[in-house]
């Protein structure tokens, strides 16, 4: 071995850091497959999203063009390219203006959610006391619920059941972020509760830095390390939750915006008169942005789960291990590894 | 609490040994402790309920505010005591779900507790089917995923699971309607039985509600055979959901059972892989199970009220999305309180059960 052997300090480009970025430079094989394929899902998405007033051939609340209807429930083809649903729609256009609906109100949703989930989590879990207490168990008593009931109450509250585009993208966000602040908030706790016992922070105290600041500084930016994936599959859960209050009746008035949940109602009865081209794309919409936004966040939480990652080789930059997961059916860790469970209160 | 995360229903195995007075006393001090934990769990649910509900003004308004003079609405208002502080009413109508009486519908005048006593025994049995083809595709498949860990069976069984868990369960039951019902007309389109079946049941003289159980105690083979042809596809529709998940669980589980020592040393005895996954791994990875079942409930409850309008299978979720469309927000709530209810406590039962198999849960 020459003195060349002495390992060279990696120092990788910001955008190497990146969350996804570095995750996918991490990823190999399968892993990276699904990765791949959900990140050009989403890219997709987010795309026909934002270009939704170029793409879509008509207008998601156009009747018809030079005066002359488009007609009711027509066959794809023609000038219909996916066909007219039963109020004379242009199918293709509400899926393309739907995207454009669903983008938003998982903005609003999780910017809600997250500001306030991690507020109340941080707080919570750093000052501890009664306050703490009751957090946790109002949390976990709305985190028992079934998340669609506690959704269709707060949009009746919020719209009184029937919105503008405006109004309908603000309900319907706010009534998911009912059901997404418990989940940040529990993870944004158990983190921070870790990390209130590590020396930095108590260093921290040692040299009278005030409370307020080590929430913000210290603990606040090492608890949210996990949020990428739980972001994905929040973001998965806004959609179901839009399309199924559309599909009660609460979602966006047809002439305020496209709404997939909306127009799969309105497909109910067409279905059973064999009218397939209602239901089935916008349908199949959801469907695929759910797919992308699971395959990323799946591989995102496979690849912070040591014993879940594929390697590569081994290697001396470890990812950072998400201790927690929202991921339906939990993280390994959650349900087989009874030691790391010891510390628990 | 213990009813929300697998991680937080398995609490140190130590502190049973602290406590030192042996199994069955350890047990039912669990019982006892969990059951007083329902308490503040139902209580902050129905508060929650009733505060949103009331944000909005009274619930006479709302529900017949087009269609009655301004005098008529306060008359009624007042003699269903809208218009007395909040708080008191707020106070009557704790007294009043302690006693079991969750109010009465606005539009048709039913107490909510026959609401549930009529159509709740649909959606349990909906449910029941919905969990049984959970159990039946997911455990299977999520031991194949296990075994075949990292390759083409797994990567295949991996996307299928995520698919079924992407498909919103309302398009699965129209995409199923479509292909079983319309297309190849194997199937019945929706309801819970044929009308003239449906007829009979429902009149039946002490009568469950559970269809499958009245058509087999009239002994019908015919009927019985149209009452199962009807749960088919509302079951599958909405027991793929949560098939995705148990079989995500039991892969995970299996997969990190299939790591530890016991099963190191079976192995270099010389058992074969199948066979450890079979009767080694799977086991343990099972317990998991139980307690996401309890988590399931609350999913299974929501997921029916889609499945119901999709289906007019005539259940609760069918019978709120009713009350929903015209707006009467008392029989609303009163549903969604009682629903607080059954989720606590079938998360309770749940619980107990898994208390009763893994003597690590108890503390």
């Amino acid at each position: 071995m020459t003195t060349s052997a002495t390992p060279t300090v990696h120092k990788p480009v910001w955008w190497k850091r990146l969350p996804v970025v570095h995750q996918l430079r991490q990823s190999v094989g399968l892993q990276r497959g699904m990765l791949v394929v959900g990140l050009i899902i989403c890219g997709v998405f987010l795309a026909v999203a934002a270009l939704a007033p170029w793409l879509a051939p008509y207008g998601f609340s156009q009747l018809k063009e030079d005066g002359v209807s488009f007609g009711a429930q027509q066959p794809p083809g023609g000038n219909h390219l996916l066909g007219t649903t039963v109020g004379g729609y242009d199918v293709l256009s509400r899926v393309i203006w739907g995207a454009q609906t669903a983008l938003l109100v998982i903005i609003v949703a999780v910017v809600l959610s997250i500001f306030i989930g991690i507020a109340l989590g941080v707080i919570s879990g750093y000052l501890g006391g009664w306050l703490d207490r009751i957090l946790v168990v109002v949390a976990d008593a709305v985190y028992a619920f079934p998340s669609l009931l506690l959704a269709i109450v707060a949009a009746i509250i919020i719209s009184g059941g029937q919105s503008t585009l405006w109004t309908g993208i603000l309900s319907a966000a706010a009534a998911i972020s009912v059901i997404f602040i418990p989940q940040y908030f529990r993870v944004i706790r158990a983190e921070t509760v870790r990390i209130k016992s590590e020396a930095y922070v108590e260093s921290a105290k040692v040299v009278g830095t005030s409370t307020f600041r080590i929430m913000s500084r210290h603990v606040l930016r090492n608890a949210t390390r996990s949020l990428p994936l739980i972001f994905t599959l929040n973001a998965s859960e806004a959609i179901f939750t839009l399309a199924a209050l559309g599909f009660l009746g609460f979602g966006i008035e047809p002439t305020s915006a496209a709404e997939w949940g909306y127009d799969l109602n309105k497909s109910i009865s067409d279905v059973t008169s064999g009218i397939w081209w209602t239901s089935v794309f916008p349908g199949s919409a959801i469907v695929l942005v759910v797919l992308g936004m699971t395959l990323v966040g799946e591989s995102l939480n496979d690849l912070a789960d040591p014993r879940l990652r594929t390697r590569k080789r081994a290697s001396k930059r470890l990812a950072p291990a998400a201790e927690t997961t929202v991921v339906p059916g939990g993280s390994l860790e959650s349900v087989t590894d009874i030691d790391s469970l010891e510390a628990r209160p | 609490m213990t009813t929300t995360a697998p991680a937080a229903v398995v609490p140190p195995g130590k502190r049973t040994r602290r406590s030192g007075s042996g199994g069955g006393n350890a047990l039912g001090r669990y019982i006892l402790i969990r059951f007083l934990l329902i308490i503040p769990t139902v209580f902050i649910l129905v508060t929650m309920v009733f505060i949103l509900m009331r944000v909005i003004g009274d619930p006479i308004t709302a529900a017949l505010g087009g269609r009655l003079t301004a005098d008529q609405l306060a008359e009624r208002i007042t003699a269903a005591g809208y218009d007395r502080p909040i708080y008191i009413q707020y106070f009557e109508y704790l007294g009043q779900v302690f006693t079991g009486n969750f109010g009465t519908s606005i539009t048709d005048g039913r107490p909510i507790v026959d609401i549930l006593a009529t159509y709740g025994p649909a959606t349990f049995e909906l449910a029941f089917y919905a969990l049984l083809v959970a159990l039946i595709v997911g455990i299977p498949l999520g031991m194949v995923a296990a075994y075949f860990r990292d390759r083409w069976p797994d990567a295949v069984l991996r996307v299928v699971a995520i698919l079924w868990y992407a498909t919103p369960v309302f398009f699965a039951g129209l995409l199923l309607k479509l292909v079983f019902s319309v297309w190849l007309g194997w199937l019945p389109v929706a309801g819970r039985a044929s009308t003239r079946n449906e007829l009979g049941l429902s009149s039946m003289d002490a009568g469950t509600g559970i269809y499958i159980l009245d058509a087999l105690r009239i002994g019908d083979p015919a009927m019985i055979g149209d009452v199962l042809s009807h749960a088919v596809l509302p079951g599958i529709a909405l027991g793929l959901l949560t098939a995705g998940v148990f079989l995500r669980l039991v892969r995970t589980n299996v997969i990190g059972t299939l790591s530890m020592d016991y099963v190191d040393a079976a192995r270099s005895r010389g058992v074969s892989e199948f066979r450890l996954v079979r009767k080694h791994a799977y086991k343990p990875a099972l317990i998991p199970i139980i307690t996401v079942i309890g988590l399931q409930i609350a999913v299974l409850l929501g997921g029916a009220v889609l499945t119901e309008t999709t289906f007019e299978w005539k259940g609760l979720g069918f019978q709120l999305a009713q009350y929903l469309t015209s707006r009467d927000f008392v029989a609303v709530q009163g549903i969604v309180a009682l629903l607080a209810v059954i989720v606590a406590l079938t998360n309770f039962i749940v619980d107990i059960i898994a208390a009763l198999i893994d003597p690590r849960v108890r503390y």
